[in-house]
């Protein structure tokens, strides 16, 4: 007789797999937020584990910024193809366009609020009742206070100091009409966990991730892409640099890392050695110590 | 962070009254274990500087709501992590204060072990006792005491010891397998990851030697087969037509494929066909892994039921005793109505009766009360409208807890530990 106990990593897909299969008994309409990052990409992955044979049972929306990467939008399509699930995309131009919200202006403008708005109305617009999305509570400290089964009011806003209770593996997921709530299945996932996790399933990831030669411009401290979204400041040069990403957010907010890592062994490798947080890299998470919390208060993802 | 891949998870949780040093301690325990990023250690440097601190104020690693900030306490719990080259670890750091009991109950439900803090100045007060009660309910198998501050008090091996022999008069009274005890400084790091050049007289382990080496493989059940069923999968697609598998996570024993089991409620008997994920099949399920069941005959199973061995079945019963920490402003009654999850179950229930409370002080019983409030734990009975297939929670954590929820407001109001 062996010894039963799981590996890590097979405890915590157990538990991703367990919440994802509780969502789709305890809601009429979930559905699952597609950033194209690589979080989203894992639990896509645990999706189809949970249901196979059947298809995932419930579709991928993506908010769509208009500023995203083309890298995650042909990798999107790719998978959306593969899994044969249905896509909704939100797009924040058209929020925009139907003057929902006002665009940011100044050379550091971001559409990183914006997208609350189209969230919100996205889930509105298909009734969703409950939105899983990748994030983990080891990637910011607001996030490490959040449920897996997080409650929101019918203004779609968080209430840190108010939690539902969460106890064992029993997740209530009650609400009133108007509702919904935001679940995290890998809620207990490390960037390690995450990493580990893709290379021992073979998962396929954008391009991004990997080593790659790149025009870009570096704003204080933050290498950022060159590209139409990014208006140049006086004085900024484009150098072209050996860089990769450790998360896909928005061009023109999302730091690259220098780095040669270009494949999944490499790239373990450097994030064991690693001396600053992933989002240590994102703009949007430099604008306030309670910057984070302030978002998801409102209805941030 | 350190690259390890087939390791064992420790979940553990902190405890104790307000300020007695829980969060400066996992901030400590990070900091030391070089979990820490310098971005974040950068980040806290200043917030302290902004403070007037003249020292790094490490709760603020894990204090990360605003009013926690502002306050300096904890009110929710934060789940943080780290590793080291033994294992990996998921920290649940909850708030000591009273008026957020629950959210401690809810940091320590799926932990194997709790680190109860006390300060050395003030020894044993009402949270260390409320808490390490709750620890004790909730069956955590191991519980390391962590005698803090002890910088304050001279690393003074009396006051230590005196401390020591204090909670083990209390916790003889309580039902915990395995008490260690630990002096330290979490502010300075004394016994927290590296030993104390200043208590010469302790010859234990240090904190994270405990939490590296203590014995958890024997936490799950893996006697009793318990199978709730999530959810039934049907394919109706080409190619699995007839296909009907029982989604669910194992909750006790091991399954295996060819195994005789009986289905609950219905009584029906089959045999396990195959148990499988993702199309991969699996040669024996155990807990705590999802897996997706198929039998040899078509039964009528769906979420809710249970499907165990015939020669070894739960109670199927609908009045139960429950210990229960109830979390709710509103009181709880006699005949009081309720929504009670159980495993994949969920039914209407009534307050039958309240039994007794317990001081937690004294764990003296308090009979003959008609209600009781928000933090009191005590011992109830439960009718539920239908029944349901449950093992003590002394024997199975999964199928002997339940939660109560308010049908009108939807609230967890009420964490319950089937007796
Ligand atoms: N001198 C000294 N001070 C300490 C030590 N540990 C914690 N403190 C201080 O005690 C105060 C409270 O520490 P916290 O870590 O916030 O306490 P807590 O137990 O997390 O409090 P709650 O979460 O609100 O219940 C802070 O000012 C710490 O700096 C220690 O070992 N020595
Ligand atoms: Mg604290």
């Amino acid at each position: 007789m062996g010894s039963y106990y799981l590996p890590h990593l097979k405890e915590l897909e157990a538990e991703a797999i367990f919440v994802i299969r509780e969502v789709v008994s305890q809601f009429e309409r979930p559905a699952l937020l597609f950033s194209g990052g690589k979080d989203s990409i894992v639990l896509s992955h645990l999706a189809k584990k949970a249901f196979y044979p059947a298809k995932i049972p419930f579709p991928l929306i993506h908010i769509d910024t208009g500023h995203n990467f083309p890298e995650t939008i042909e990798f999107r399509d790719w998978l959306i193809g593969n899994l044969s699930v249905q896509l909704i995309v939100g797009s924040v131009q058209e929020s925009i366009d139907k003057g929902r919200v006002r665009e940011e202006t100044g050379v550091n403008a971001s559409r990183n609020a914006l997208q609350t708005v189209t969230l919100l109305d996205t889930l509105e617009a298909f009734k969703i009742d409950a939105a899983m999305g990748g994030a983990r509570r080891d990637e910011e400290k607001a996030r490490a206070k959040e449920r897996f089964f997080s409650h929101r009011d019918e203004f779609g806003q968080w209430d840190p100091k108010n939690q539902r209770p969460e106890l064992w593996n029993l997740f209530n997921g009650k609400k009133h009409h108007g509702e919904h709530f935001r679940i995290f299945p890998i809620s207990n996932w490390t960037e390690m966990d995450v990493w580990q996790y893709i290379k021992e399933e073979n998962i396929a990831l954008p391009s991004l991730y990997f080593s790659h030669e790149r025009d870009c411009v570096v704003r204080d401290e933050v290498i950022l892409a060159k590209s139409e979204y990014l208006p140049l400041k006086e004085g900024e040069r484009v150098q072209r640099l050996v860089v990769r990403y450790r998360t896909c957010g928005d061009m023109p907010i999302t730091g690259a890392v220098l780095s040669n890592a270009d494949t999944l062994e490499l790239i373990i490798e450097e994030v064991a050695t690693t001396r600053t947080t992933e989002r240590g890299t994102r703009a949007d998470d430099k604008r306030g110590e309670t910057a984070m919390e302030d978002r998801k208060k409102a209805g941030y993802f | 962070m350190s690259i390890q891949e087939n390791n064992q998870l420790l979940r553990f949780t902190t405890a104790g009254s307000v300020d007695d040093g829980k969060s400066t301690l996992i901030g400590r325990l990070l900091y030391d274990s070089k979990s820490i990023f310098e971005d974040q250690i950068e980040a806290v440097k200043t917030s302290s500087e902004k403070k007037g601190f003249d020292y790094v104020d490490l709760s603020l690693l894990t204090d990360g709501l605003r009013s926690e900030r502002e306050q300096g306490i904890t009110i929710d719990v934060a789940y943080r992590y780290f590793a080291t080259p033994k294992r990996k670890f998921i920290i649940a750091d909850t708030p000591g204060h009273i008026q957020y009991t629950r959210n401690m109950v809810t940091g320590a439900s799926t932990a194997n072990l709790a680190i109860i803090l006390i300060d050395a100045r003030k020894g044993l007060l009402e949270q260390t006792h409320r808490h390490s009660f709750i620890a004790s309910l909730l069956k955590i198998p191991h519980v390391v005491v962590c005698v803090n501050k002890m910088d304050l008090v001279d690393y003074s091996e009396e006051v230590y010891n005196r401390i020591v022999a204090d909670y083990q008069a209390f916790s003889s009274k309580l039902d915990i397998k395995d008490v260690q005890f630990v002096p330290i400084s979490a502010l300075n790091g004394d016994n927290v990851v590296a030993r104390s050049e200043n208590m010469d007289w302790y010859e234990g382990a240090t904190l994270l030697y405990h939490l590296e080496h203590v014995h958890i493989a024997s936490d799950f059940n893996h006697i009793d087969c318990r199978f709730p069923v999530q959810m039934v999968i049907r394919p109706h697609t080409l190619g699995f037509q007839d296909f009907r598998g029982y989604a669910g996570r194992v909750d006790g024993g091991i399954f295996k494929p060819g195994d005789e089991v009986k289905v609950l409620p219905s009584g029906f008997t089959s045999k396990i066909k195959s148990i499988e994920l993702d199309g991969k099949s699996i040669v024996e399920a155990y807990a705590p892994m999802s897996v997706t069941m198929t039998l040899q005959d078509e039964i009528d199973i769906s979420r809710g039921d249970m499907i165990v061995r015939p020669n070894n079945q739960p109670n199927v019963e609908q009045d139960l005793e429950v210990m229960v920490c109830w979390m709710n402003q509103k009181t709880l009654q006699s005949r009081t109505k309720v929504i009670v999850k159980h495993t994949t179950k969920e039914c209407q229930a009534m307050v039958k009766d309240i039994q007794y409370s317990v001081d937690v002080n004294t764990l003296h019983r308090i009979e003959g009360i008609t209600e009781i409030g928000m933090n009191d734990i005590a011992r109830i009975s439960l009718r539920t409208a239908q029944p349901l297939f449950f093992d003590s929670y002394r024997r199975n954590r999964q199928t002997g807890s339940l939660i109560l929820i308010d049908p009108n407001t939807n609230e967890t109001v009420g964490a319950g530990m089937i007796v």
